[in-house]
């Protein structure tokens, strides 16, 4: 069977002052197509370390990456970010949306770098949103608008090039319950209509969402169950 | 990716750039108006010095042009001279006996005529008198050419009224109206100076020259003129000369040198002790003298560039650093280097630009308004407002280009984890 994401012996040390931190130490992973994982830990555990080598804003210190069959630890910056545009999106505990952009605007520029035409990027931008259900706040810009539906831009932002897989390292986590439960629900509609979804959390309740659970503890794979 | 892609690729990242930069430059109104100040003072100065120039350029060869290249002219002192210096005005007085002397000796020439003038201000015809004093010519038979006056009606000074000492005169037609509102002027005596001159032309209409009236003369012959108004001892006179053609100019003018230097009664050794200029000569000093103005103003602006550029990197670097998280997300969505740093040197570029044309249009209004001041027919330098948006997109580039750079270089993660 063949794999989306292939991560042989993944090593990612930090040098800080003379120390080396072993944030990814030794960590194979592999992923297939329309899965939904979730991955936990304690902090500090090198989740997010693994969430940025796996959406390609990092790349490992050792080992092999492979991603569609391609080598991302070869890749030179220009064909990451190419990578980044057209195959991850990103989803973040702290939105990272432009502040000073509306919301049809943030989730239009990853279009753009894709080098769409005008027109098709607005066309795409407003689809986007309306399928996370802000229809009617495209033109607020985010302070404008409430955490969830802030993240939910996020998510927009996220789908609207279509990628391959959808990275969200804590994405309820600045959000109450309630919203959390929206964005929860959102992501599980994604994953029906086909999507492949990888979730960081710190709450049991979240990861069972996922059909897969991985454990991460030191920089390693401590526990993959599938339920 | 094939060639074309990448072309059209670049196309829209420096349309989605302009758009960006303008966002930027709005979300950011003081900073942005600080930097525009600073390129919009620096290109002010170059093109408002360069449009003062240039009308003044205009004014002064177009008056050059009128006078005629072949004119030149034998005078005590040079016609522009930085160092009023004594060795000048130790000379001596060129006086109207040399003049008659040189008139007598030279033979090439087309015509010479003398160059004197005083004003006067009791002038009077009857029971209407002249306000304000009016500059008197003492006139020779060519005077008239020279001075490219037109008799409008009556007769010019011919050589018999020289000859003869005669008490006429050629007025300018404001004269003539404030004098002869309701009666024909020639034949009329007017008095100056208590003395009774019979009017027998009147010249046409001139409007001014180099600031000064033309209608508002007179004109009366140089023998009467220094019979009556002239002091041999403290008054110059200029001679004027014309060759016959401007191939002639040089020889006609080595004539004259010979033959003056024998008026003064120079010895083979001694230096000239008198001037001759033409025309051509006269317009090379003028233009000397502003091209002295405008390498100054060049340094000058120059400097004040150069202060604006580091202002434009000042703020894009302060620009880069408060928009570090946004790099990262731009980076996380797929922006790569090429995207951020044209970004970046669009902004910086945009901002010369706006800054450049608000200084384009300062300069050129300010530089007219130099003109107008001296009654000069406006200019706009295009040359001047082209080299200033070349200069503004130079600068744009040349100074955005590091904070553009290291803004491209920032690693995503850390852009993406930094808090303000
Ligand atoms: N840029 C960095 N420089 C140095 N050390 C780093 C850097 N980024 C991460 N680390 C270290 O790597 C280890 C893993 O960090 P990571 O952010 O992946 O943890 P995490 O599992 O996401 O934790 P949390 O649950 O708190 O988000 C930590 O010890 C952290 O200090
Ligand atoms: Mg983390």
């Amino acid at each position: 069977m063949s794999f989306i994401i292939s991560l042989k012996d993944i090593e990612r040390f930090y040098d800080v002052g003379g120390e080396v931190v072993r944030a990814l130490d030794g960590l194979d992973l592999n992923i297939s197509a329309n899965e939904y994982i979730s991955i936990m830990g304690p902090s500090g555990s090198g989740k997010s370390t693994l969430m940025n080598m796996i959406g390609c804003l990092d790349t490992p210190t050792n080992g092999t990456y492979e991603f569609e069959n391609e080598y991302v630890h070869e890749m030179d910056e220009g064909q990451l970010a190419s990578i980044r545009n057209r195959k991850i999106g990103f989803v973040f505990q702290t939105f990272n949306l432009l502040p000073k952009s509306s919301a049809l605007r943030n989730v239009e520029v990853p279009l753009i770098y894709a080098n769409i035409s005008k027109k098709e990027r607005i066309d795409r931008a407003k689809e986007s949103l309306i399928d996370v259900g802000l229809e009617d706040r495209m033109h607020h810009k985010p302070n404008e608008l409430s955490g969830g539906q802030r993240q939910r831009v996020a998510i927009a932002r996220a789908l609207v090039n279509k990628p391959s897989i959808i990275l969200a390292d804590e994405p309820t986590g600045n959000l109450d319950s309630k919203s959390g439960v929206e964005i929860l629900n959102i992501f599980n509609q994604l994953h029906d209509k086909g999507n492949t979804i990888i979730l960081v959390t710190h709450e049991e309740e979240v990861a069972k969402n996922a059909k897969r659970m991985i454990l991460i503890l030191d920089g390693k794979v401590k526990s993959d169950i599938k339920n | 990716m094939n060639k074309n892609k990448k072309k059209s690729h670049l196309k829209n990242t420096i349309k989605e750039s302009f758009r960006m930069s303008i966002e930027a430059i709005k979300d950011n109104k003081l900073r942005s108006i600080l930097t525009l100040i600073g390129i919009a003072i620096g290109v002010f100065s170059v093109v408002g010095v360069m449009t003062a120039i240039k009308t003044l350029e205009n004014h002064v060869n177009s008056q050059l042009d009128i006078l005629g290249s072949n004119k030149f002219y034998v005078m005590k002192e040079p016609a522009l001279s930085f160092q009023r210096s004594k060795e000048y005005w130790k000379r001596k007085n060129i006086t109207y006996q040399d003049y008659l002397d040189l008139e007598k000796l030279a033979k090439t020439p087309h015509s010479m005529s003398a160059e004197m003038a005083t004003y006067e201000d009791d002038i009077s015809y009857k029971d209407k008198e002249l306000t304000k004093e009016i500059k008197i010519y003492g006139a020779t038979f060519w005077s008239v050419r020279h001075h490219q006056f037109l008799i409008d009606y009556g007769r010019s000074i011919t050589d018999d009224d020289i000859r003869f000492n005669r008490k006429v005169v050629i007025l300018g037609p404001d004269i003539v109206d404030i004098l002869f509102p309701y009666e024909y002027p020639i034949g009329k005596k007017i008095k100056i100076e208590g003395i009774e001159h019979l009017v027998i032309g009147v010249t046409g209409k001139k409007g001014e020259m180099f600031g000064e009236n033309q209608d508002y003369m007179a004109l009366i012959p140089a023998s009467t003129f220094t019979q009556y108004y002239w002091d041999e001892d403290e008054s110059n006179v200029e001679i004027v000369l014309e060759s016959k053609s401007q191939e002639e100019l040089r020889k006609t003018m080595d004539e004259i040198i010979g033959h003056f230097r024998v008026i003064r009664k120079l010895k083979p050794s001694e230096k000239n002790n008198f001037e001759i200029v033409n025309n051509k000569e006269l317009a090379n000093q003028i233009d000397g003298f502003t091209g002295g103005i405008k390498l100054f103003a060049g340094a000058v602006s120059v400097i004040a560039l150069l202060v604006a550029g580091i202002g434009i990197m000042n703020i894009m670097l302060v620009s880069v650093s408060d928009r570090i998280k946004e790099i990262g997300i731009r980076k996380a969505i797929g922006a790569n280097r090429i995207d951020i740093l044209i970004q970046f040197l669009m902004e910086a570029f945009f901002l010369c630009q706006f800054g450049g044309i608000i200084g384009i249009v300062l300069g050129i209004l300010v530089g007219n308004l130099i003109g107008f001041v001296l009654n000069v027919s406006p200019v706009i330098p295009v040359d001047w407002a082209f080299y200033g948006l070349f200069i503004c997109s130079i600068i744009g580039i040349g100074f955005g280009i590091y904070p553009a750079w290291h803004a491209a270089n920032l690693d995503p993660i850390n852009s993406l984890r930094y808090d303000k």
